[in-house]
């Protein structure tokens, strides 16, 4: 004899189903997405593509490969994680060292927040008025200068949230020790922040590498490969951007190539932080 | 008892700085901790300034309301008026947030209150995933996929079924829309809104949940009565953040939504989000007079806004978890 089903029970299906199509949804667009680029970029994607610049022709040339973005991109995304993690470090062992539980941290931490949510359009504007005041043309080093500061929130509020959790006898053994304020936070609580610390900056690499709209306006585009900092640098998320707009099939490839490779760049990044913060959290103290 | 440090410590020996004293080294570098822990803030500030002060010019010879209400957008004639960039903006972030917000929620609470724990393993990392996800691919996938199945199977039918319906009118059949634009902001902020609406699901204490069922309610009742009237402050925060990150997003937007200064008014119409004015002009910017202060112009409502929201959001939040923890 088969119990009949309540209204309420009715209507918990009808949810359970819906909840079902919404997951179902969001991880077919997931999929779709990657299917995408993989059918596009993968036939494409030859040993040239990676190997050699653009040829025959400024911008448009139909030859060659995306190397130009390749390298500019590495450079650009490498320098901005680089100049964001050398400020971002003290910003945050300042935040917890020195002023552990204030108004003011609670305060910093808020415009690091701020920080994190400003459109990247916002930043590569910006960037361009500083470059306006400072007399310098679109080059390597205003791209990773904006870079920077779009991964500074990034990488301080990830490494903010692991310090928070550390626990408190382990700095205080460091005191009884006889240690000072400073040579804890050098010494104790950054080594223990380690494993994290490598996490935050791949997850703010992979951030930069694939931001376009900040890097418009201040590193520039070119066929070259950069030789100095104050070269103009091509990067891949805008060699996907300028040459999917043209209209001849030859350059689209380079861009359907490009935005493969820069998919691989990215999920590796986020595959290597993982694996990383499972290898170098063996030591930490738990 | 001397007031003196004792001699540095063997593991710490590594850090000696040669000239200084321990007191010294103390003090100093934590008197340099402190001071950069005001970077954040005088950056925040520091880019407001500096793009109020290029905006500065074009303000002088327009009073703001011209410039945010104004309907014409002819650079050449010294016309800047930022209200069609606007709407358009506003039209795709709101398409963006009725797609992406009731697919959200439900996947939210799928996660946090049904999911077997193996489910939960594979879907979180698939989001993380989601979200790293760079904006030039969504917007290549939008290009590829979205637009042509907006122009060849959306468009199509709302001709035959939707016509008569005041925002669904098709006027434009390329394909490049609100529609598209919405489609693929959605996708990109969905990621955001179920990480926070999870979070806060989970912040619930499980004694509430498990007194509702005691008395006999369903799950989807004690999901719908007890579980989120709890969570919904912290659910509308991840609603607002979802809708900043919308708002602001360059690249996917500016690939897809056809770029027509003009009023749209289906979401069949193409758009000109302020985001997309900006990266398509920066090239000519310098060559037209007032050109560069109109998109810092532009650039400071996006930023000033963002910012609006982010504060209230972070507040909100704020707030929220001092009460759930009290």
């Amino acid at each position: 004899m088969r119990k009949r089903l309540s209204r309420r029970h009715i209507e918990e299906m009808f949810f359970l189903t819906l909840m079902g199509i919404s997951l179902l949804i969001v991880t077919a667009s997931l999929a779709g997405i990657l299917l995408t680029v993989i059918i596009k970029g993968a036939p494409v994607l030859t040993l040239d593509m990676i190997t050699k610049t653009p040829q025959g022709g400024y911008y448009l040339g139909k030859e060659g490969g995306v190397l130009n973005a390749i390298i500019g991109s590495l450079y650009l995304a490498g320098g901005g994680t680089f100049l964001a993690l050398i400020v971002s470090i003290p910003i945050v062992l300042g935040l917890n060292v020195y002023a552990r539980n204030t108004r003011w941290a609670n305060f910093v931490r808020l415009s690091l927040d701020l920080m994190w949510g400003t459109p990247s359009i916002v930043y590569g504007a910006f960037g361009f008025t500083l470059m306006l005041a400072l007399g310098l043309r679109a080059s390597l080093l205003a791209g990773i200068i904006v870079l920077a500061l779009l991964e500074l929130p990034i990488i301080a509020r990830a490494v903010d949230e692991l310090i928070r959790v550390i626990p408190a006898e382990l700095e205080e053994s460091s005191f009884a020790l006889g240690a000072t304020r400073f040579e804890t936070a050098l010494a104790v609580i950054l080594r223990q922040v380690l494993p994290g610390l490598a996490t935050a900056i791949l997850l703010a690499f992979g951030r930069g590498i694939g931001d376009a709209a900040s890097v418009l306006f201040t590193a520039g585009y070119t066929d070259r490969i950069p030789t100095s900092l104050m070269d103009p640098a091509a990067s891949l998320p805008l060699a996907v951007f300028f040459q999917l707009n043209t209209p001849f099939p030859e350059v689209q490839q380079r861009a359907y190539a490009a935005a493969l490779i820069l998919t691989i760049i990215v999920l590796l990044t986020s595959l290597g932080s993982r694996c990383l913060a499972s290898y170098l959290g063996r030591y930490t103290v738990k | 008892m001397t007031n003196k440090l004792l001699p540095r410590p063997r593991v710490l020996r590594s850090l000696r700085v040669p000239l200084l004293s321990r007191r010294k080294t103390e003090r100093i570098g934590g008197r340099l901790f402190l001071i950069t822990t005001a970077l954040p803030l005088v950056l925040v500030v520091v880019i407001a300034l500096a793009l109020l002060a290029r905006t500065y010019p074009i303000l002088e010879t327009q009073p703001i309301g011209e410039l945010l209400f104004g309907q014409t957008w002819h650079p050449l004639r010294g016309e800047f008026g930022f209200y069609p960039f606007i709407i358009g903006t506003l039209w795709v972030t709101l398409v963006s947030m009725l797609l992406a917000v009731p697919l959200c929620l439900l996947s939210a609470i799928y996660l946090a209150e049904y999911a077997h724990p193996a489910v939960r393993a594979v879907m979180k990392p698939l989001l993380d995933l989601l979200a790293g996800i760079p904006s030039v691919i969504y917007g290549v996938w939008g290009l590829v996929a979205i637009v042509p199945w907006v122009q060849n199977v959306a468009a199509p039918a709302s001709k035959r079924w939707l016509d008569f319906l005041p925002f669904f009118a098709v006027t434009n059949t390329t394909g490049y829309s609100i529609l598209a634009g919405g489609i693929v902001l959605a996708v990109m902020v969905i990621p955001v809104i179920i990480a926070v609406t999870y979070e806060v699901m989970e912040a619930v204490p499980n004694g509430l949940r498990e007194s509702s069922l005691a008395v006999g309610a369903t799950r989807w009742q004690t999901i719908k009565h007890v579980v989120m009237p709890k969570a919904a402050p912290g659910v509308l925060v991840g609603v607002v953040l979802g809708f900043s990150r919308a708002f602001g997003e360059t690249m996917a937007v500016l690939m897809v939504v056809g770029n027509v200064p003009r009023v749209p008014s289906s979401i069949f119409d193409p758009a000109y989000p302020l985001t997309a004015l900006i990266a398509n002009n920066y090239g000519e910017m310098l060559s037209i007079p007032l050109y560069d202060s109109a998109l810092m112009g532009a650039a400071l409502v996006l930023l000033v806004v963002v910012l609006i929201f982010n504060l209230g959001s972070a507040l909100l939040l704020q707030h929220f978890l001092a009460r759930t923890q009290a």
